[in-house]
C-alpha cells in the first residue's frame, strides 16, 4: 500500500449557500498508485473539480470538506493544518488548471510567477531559481526561454500559457500533479501536444497524475485507471482498456455515446438526454434514474452502492446487467 | 521602450481637452459683458469711461478674438490683471496655490494610505468585525459634508483642546493637520470601499488559486498577486478624487481661513473679479487634468496589457 | 458586496433558468438588506415631514421670536433655537424642502440629458459621438463644486438656479455609463435581430438599449442623489447657493457658524440632516446596486 501516491477515502465536500447544503462530492474513495495517471470523467458540474479542489486545500466560495480521508503518500490533508498544507502544495503536490489565460496574474512576467513557486519551497537564491526555471521552460518545450521569461501572459499563445502552467507545477518536482480540463481551451492539435508533454514528463519523473476531463478521448490517451464520476458520486470505475471496451453503468455508455459510434450494435444509444440534476434537490433513488434509459421501479426508489462486478471493475447500478 | 513617446501622446490627447476647459470658463463668464467694469470703476461710472475700458481690456473685440488673446497670453503666463488686487493674476495664484496643493497633498496622503490599508483589511478580514467597523467608517467618511467634519474637527481640537490652531497657516504642520483629515476623510471612504469590493473580486480570479496551488499563503497571495491587480481601478478612482479633494479645498479653506486657491475664487465671486476667478478655476483645472496624466501613465506602469496598446 | 453564498444561489437560479423581473429583483433586495429598506423608510418619512411640515410644527421657519435667542434644545425646541429666536426643528424641515428637491430634480434633469446624449453618441458614434465625449471629457476636467460657482456666478444665487447649475455639472457622467452601456448593447444579437428586421433606430433605442440601461439609471439616480445634495449644501454653505429668505440645510449651517462656539446645535442639526440623508441614499444605492447591476461599481 506504500506505492500509493494518493489515496481518498470516503470524501465528501460541499457548499454551504442560502438554498441549503450542496453535495458537491458524496462519499468517494479514489487511489492513484506511484506513477500512473488517473482520470475522472464527467459532465460539467458533477464534483470533479471539486474533488480536485478537495485535494489541493483550496476550495471555493463556501466550500467546506464535510468528511472523509485524503492521504498523499501517507500523509493525513484533512485537518492538516493550513501552514503545513501550503508547505505541500506546489512542492508536493501541484496543479493545472483548466482556463491558462486567466490563471496567470496579467501583471507579473509569466518567469517570474514560474520562479515564485521556487524561492516559496526551495532553498534557492534568485539567479540560481531562475536558471532553473529556464531549464524547466526548456524541459516543457518553450522555445527560446530566456525570451519567454520575461513575456506577459497576453503576449503568449494559449498553449504556450499552458507550458508556462504546466512548467510552474512542475518546478519543484511534485508527487502528484492534478490537471483540471487542462486542455478543454486549447485547439485540438495543441492538446495533443500538452497531453503527450505530460504523459511523458510523467513517466521520466515517476510523477502521478490525476487527470480530470469531461473529454473521454483525453481520458482513453492519457490514462491508466479511470473513475466515472454523476452527480457528486463514482459509478463507475475501471482500468482504461476495461471501461473502452467493456463499460457497464449506462451513464458510462451515455458518454461513450456521445464521442464513439457503437457500430451496428442494437441498442444504439442516443446522446444522454435530460440535464445534470440539479445537486439541492437530488432524486430520492439513484440520481441517473431520470435519464436513463433502462431504469426500473427499483432505481426511482433506492440508490445503487458502488460494487465490483469484476477484478477492479466497480459499477454503481442495480441494472448492471445490461448490454 | 517607447515610454516617452507613449507619455507624449497622452499630453496630446488630453490638449482638446484643456482647450475645452479653458473656452468652457471663457465663454460662461462673458456671458455677462459689461459688469466687470462697473465693479472696478466704483464710483468713477460714466459712459466714458467704460467706453475706454472696454477698448483697453479688448472687450469691444468679438469673443472668438479675446479668446485667442487669452489663450496667446496663457502660454506666455500672462492670465490678465486682478479687477480687485490690482495685481497680476499669475502672481496671485503663485502665492496662493502652495496652501491648497500641501493642504491637498496631505489630505490625498490620509485618504490613500487609511483608504488603501482600510480597505485590504476589510477584504482579508470579510465579514468580520474589523470589516464591518472599517466600512462604517468608509461610509460615513463618503456620507458626510466637508464642512460638517472640518467645523466639528474644529470645535473639538482646535476650540476646546487646544490641541492645533483654529485658522492660518501660522504653524506650519500643525495648521495643515485638521483641515487635511476634514478633507481626505471623504476620498478614505471611497478609496477603502472600492478597493475592498475590487480586492474581493480579484481574490476570486483563477490566478488567486494558482498561487494558492503554489503554496502561497491567503496574504501572500493578495500582497504578491491580488493588490496590483486591485490597484488599477483604484488609481482611476485616486485620479479622479484630486478634483474632488480641489473642490473640498474651497470649504476647508474657508472653515480654516487658509490662503489658498478656493479662498480666491470666493474672493473673486464676492469681488466680481471676472480675471480672477477665471484664472484660479483654469489653472485648478489644468491642476486636475495633469493629476489625470500621471495616473495614466501609472496606470501604464501598472498594467502591461495598457502599456502593449500606448 | 454580495455574500458568497448568496452569489451561488444567484449562480444556482441562473442555472436552473429561472431569470427575475425588476419588482422581483427589488422584493429579494428588500428582504435580503434591511438596511436599504430603513433607508428607504426614512425618506419616504422625511419627504413627508417636508410636505406636511405646517401641521408638524407650531412654530414659523421665517419670524423669530427674539426673546428665545439661541436657546439650547429643549422640551420646547427640540433642536433648540438660531440667533433669532427661530425653532432649528422647524426651519429643518421648511429647509428640507429646497435641500429634497436639489437632491431630486437636477439630478432627474442631468439623467434625461446624461440618458439622450449618451444614447446618441453611442449609438450615431463617428463624429458625433467624438464631440459629445470630448465635451463629456471637458466638464469631467472641472472640480465639479468649482464648476458649479463658476455657473452659479454667471447665473446669480438661486433655487431654480442651482437646479441648473448642478444638472449641467451632472449629466456627464451618466453619458458615459450610458453610452458605453448602448455600444455594448448595439452590438447585442437581439438588436441586430431587430435591426434585420427592419426595426428603426429611433425604436431600437426607445425599446430595446433605453429598458436595458434602466438598472444602471436606477442605481446611478440614487447614487447622485446624495453628490447633489452635498453640492447644493456646500454651494449655500459658501454663500452662492440658495438666498434668503428661501433656506436649505447648507444654508443654515452657513448662517450657523458664526454661532459655532456659542450655539453649535444651530450648525450641528442641519448637518447631521444632510449625513443622514446622504447615508441613506448611499445605502439604498448600493442595495440596488447589488442587485441590479453588480458591475456597477462605485468608490
Amino acid at each position: 500500500m506504500n506505492d500509493l501516491t494518493l489515496k481518498i477515502e470516503n470524501l465528501s465536500a460541499g457548499f454551504f449557500t442560502d438554498r441549503g447544503y450542496v453535495p458537491a462530492v458524496d462519499s468517494v474513495s479514489l487511489q492513484i498508485p506511484k506513477g500512473q495517471v488517473v482520470g475522472i470523467v464527467g459532465e460539467s458540474g458533477c464534483g470533479k473539480s471539486m474533488l480536485a479542489r478537495s485535494v489541493m486545500g483550496i476550495l471555493k466560495y463556501s466550500g467546506r470538506i464535510t468528511g472523509g480521508s485524503i492521504r498523499l503518500c501517507g500523509q493525513e490533508l484533512v485537518g492538516m493544518p493550513e501552514k503545513k498544507l501550503r508547505a505541500l502544495r506546489g512542492k508536493d503536490m501541484a496543479m493545472v488548471f483548466q482556463e491558462p489565460m486567466t490563471s496567470l496574474n496579467p501583471v507579473v512576467p509569466v518567469g517570474k510567477q514560474v520562479r515564485e513557486a521556487l524561492l516559496l519551497h526551495e532553498k534557492m537564491d534568485r539567479k540560481a531559481a531562475k536558471q532553473e526555471v529556464l531549464r524547466i521552460f526548456e524541459r516543457v518545450g518553450i522555445s527560446e526561454p530566456e525570451k519567454r521569461y520575461n513575456s506577459y501572459p497576453h503576449q503568449l499563445s494559449g498553449g504556450l500559457r499552458q507550458r508556462i502552467m504546466i512548467a510552474m507545477a512542475m518546478v519543484c518536482k511534485p508527487k502528484l500533479l492534478i490537471a483540471d480540463e487542462p486542455t478543454t481551451a486549447l485547439d485540438v492539435t495543441i492538446e495533443a501536444q500538452i497531453l503527450q508533454l505530460m504523459r511523458q514528463l510523467s513517466k521520466e519523473t515517476g510523477m502521478s497524475i490525476l487527470m480530470i476531463s469531461h473529454n473521454l478521448g483525453v481520458i482513453a490517451q492519457m490514462c491508466d485507471q479511470v473513475y466515472v464520476m454523476y452527480a457528486g458520486k463514482i459509478v463507475e470505475k475501471a482500468d482504461v482498456n476495461t471501461l473502452f471496451a467493456d463499460c457497464t453503468h449506462p451513464y458510462t455508455k451515455g458518454l461513450m455515446g456521445s464521442v464513439i459510434d457503437l457500430k451496428e450494435n442494437p441498442p444504439r444509444l442516443p446522446a444522454i438526454g435530460g440535464m445534470v440534476p440539479n445537486l439541492l434537490h437530488l432524486p430520492e433513488g439513484c440520481a441517473f434514474a431520470p435519464r436513463c434509459p433502462y431504469a426500473s421501479a427499483r432505481c426511482q426508489k433506492e440508490r445503487p452502492s458502488l460494487l465490483p462486478i469484476a477484478q477492479g471493475h466497480e459499477c454503481r447500478c442495480f441494472e448492471r446487467g445490461l448490454g | 521602450m517607447s515610454t516617452l513617446k507613449s507619455i507624449g501622446k497622452r499630453i496630446l490627447g488630453s490638449l482638446p481637452v484643456l482647450v475645452g476647459v479653458i473656452l468652457v470658463i471663457f465663454l460662461m463668464l462673458r456671458i455677462l459683458p459689461g459688469n466687470a467694469i462697473v465693479t472696478m470703476m466704483g464710483e468713477h461710472v460714466n459712459e466714458a469711461n467704460i467706453a475706454r475700458m472696454t477698448a483697453e481690456l479688448g472687450l469691444d473685440q468679438p469673443w472668438y478674438v479675446q479668446f485667442w488673446v487669452y489663450l496667446k497670453g496663457l502660454f506666455t503666463g500672462d492670465m490678465g490683471t486682478s479687477l480687485k488686487y490690482h495685481k497680476p493674476v499669475s502672481d496671485l495664484i503663485a502665492t496662493y496655490f502652495p496652501t491648497t496643493v500641501r493642504l491637498a497633498a496631505y489630505a490625498a496622503v490620509v485618504a490613500w494610505v487609511v483608504g488603501i490599508f482600510c480597505g485590504v483589511i476589510s477584504a482579508v478580514r470579510k465579514d468580520k468585525l474589523v470589516d464591518r467597523l472599517f466600512m462604517g467608517f468608509s461610509l460615513l467618511g463618503v456620507s458626510v459634508p466637508v464642512f460638517m467634519t472640518a467645523m466639528v474637527l474644529q470645535y473639538f481640537f482646535a476650540y476646546q483642546l487646544k490641541w492645533f490652531p483654529l485658522q492660518g497657516t501660522t504653524q506650519g504642520f500643525l495648521s495643515y493637520v485638521l483641515p487635511a483629515i476634514a478633507l481626505g476623510w471623504n476620498s478614505a471612504g471611497s478609496v477603502a470601499r472600492l478597493t475592498r469590493s475590487t480586492l474581493l473580486e480579484v481574490m476570486q480570479s483563477d490566478y488567486i488559486d494558482t498561487a494558492r496551488a503554489k503554496g502561497r499563503g491567503v496574504a501572500g497571495s493578495v500582497l504578491f498577486h491580488a493588490l496590483r491587480n486591485a490597484m488599477i481601478p483604484v488609481i482611476t478612482v485616486m485620479a479622479m478624487q484630486i478634483s474632488s479633494l480641489l473642490s473640498g479645498a474651497v470649504i476647508t479653506e474657508t472653515i480654516f481661513s487658509l490662503p489658498g486657491i478656493g479662498r480666491l475664487c470666493i474672493d473673486a465671486i464676492s469681488g466680481r473679479d471676472v480675471p480672477l476667478l477665471q484664472g484660479s478655476v483654469i489653472f485648478t483645472t489644468l491642476l486636475v487634468i495633469g493629476g489625470n496624466l500621471v495616473a495614466d501613465c501609472l496606470y501604464a506602469a501598472l498594467d502591461p496589457r495598457i502599456r502593449k496598446e500606448a | 458586496m454580495k455574500k458568497e453564498a448568496q452569489i451561488l444561489s444567484e449562480a444556482l437560479a441562473s442555472q436552473l433558468g429561472e431569470s427575475e423581473t425588476l419588482w422581483a429583483q427589488l422584493r429579494r433586495m428588500a428582504k435580503q438588506n434591511k438596511l436599504a429598506v430603513a433607508s428607504a423608510v426614512l425618506l419616504i418619512l422625511l419627504l413627508l415631514a417636508a410636505v406636511f411640515a405646517p401641521v408638524l410644527t407650531p412654530y414659523d421657519a421665517v419670524t423669530g421670536d427674539t426673546a428665545n435667542r439661541l436657546q439650547s434644545p429643549s422640551a420646547a425646541h427640540w433642536l433648540g433655537t438660531d440667533e433669532m429666536g427661530r425653532d432649528v426643528l422647524t426651519r429643518l424641515l421648511y429647509g428640507a424642502r429646497i435641500s429634497l428637491a436639489v437632491g431630486v430634480i437636477p439630478t432627474l434633469v442631468s439623467l434625461a440629458l446624461g440618458v439622450a446624449l449618451g444614447m446618441t453618441a453611442g449609438f450615431l458614434g463617428g463624429k458625433i459621438d467624438y464631440i459629445i465625449m470630448r465635451f463629456a471629457d471637458v466638464m469631467l476636467a472641472f472640480p465639479s463644486l468649482l464648476l458649479a460657482m463658476v455657473i452659479m456666478y454667471t447665473l446669480g444665487g438661486g433655487v431654480v438656479n442651482i437646479f441648473l447649475a448642478l444638472a449641467l455639472v451632472g449629466w456627464a457622467s451618466v453619458a458615459r455609463v450610458v453610452r458605453s452601456e448602448t455600444i455594448s448593447l448595439k452590438e447585442s444579437e437581439y438588436v441586430e435581430a431587430a435591426r434585420s428586421m427592419g426595426v428603426s433606430s429611433w425604436n431600437i433605442m426607445l425599446r430595446h438599449i433605453l429598458p436595458n440601461c434602466l438598472p444602471s439609471l436606477i442605481v446611478l439616480f440614487t447614487l447622485n442623489i446624495p453628490s447633489a445634495i452635498l453640492s447644493e449644501s456646500s454651494l449655500s454653505f459658501l454663500g452662492i447657493g440658495v438666498q434668503l429668505p428661501n433656506s436649505s440645510w447648507g444654508l443654515m449651517v452657513n448662517m450657523g457658524r458664526q454661532f459655532l462656539y456659542d450655539a453649535p446645535w444651530i450648525s450641528l442639526a442641519p448637518s447631521v440632516a444632510i449625513m443622514l440623508v446622504v447615508l441613506s441614499c448611499n445605502f439604498l444605492g448600493d442595495g440596488l446596486r447589488d442587485v441590479l447591476d453588480p458591475h456597477l461599481k462605485r468608490g
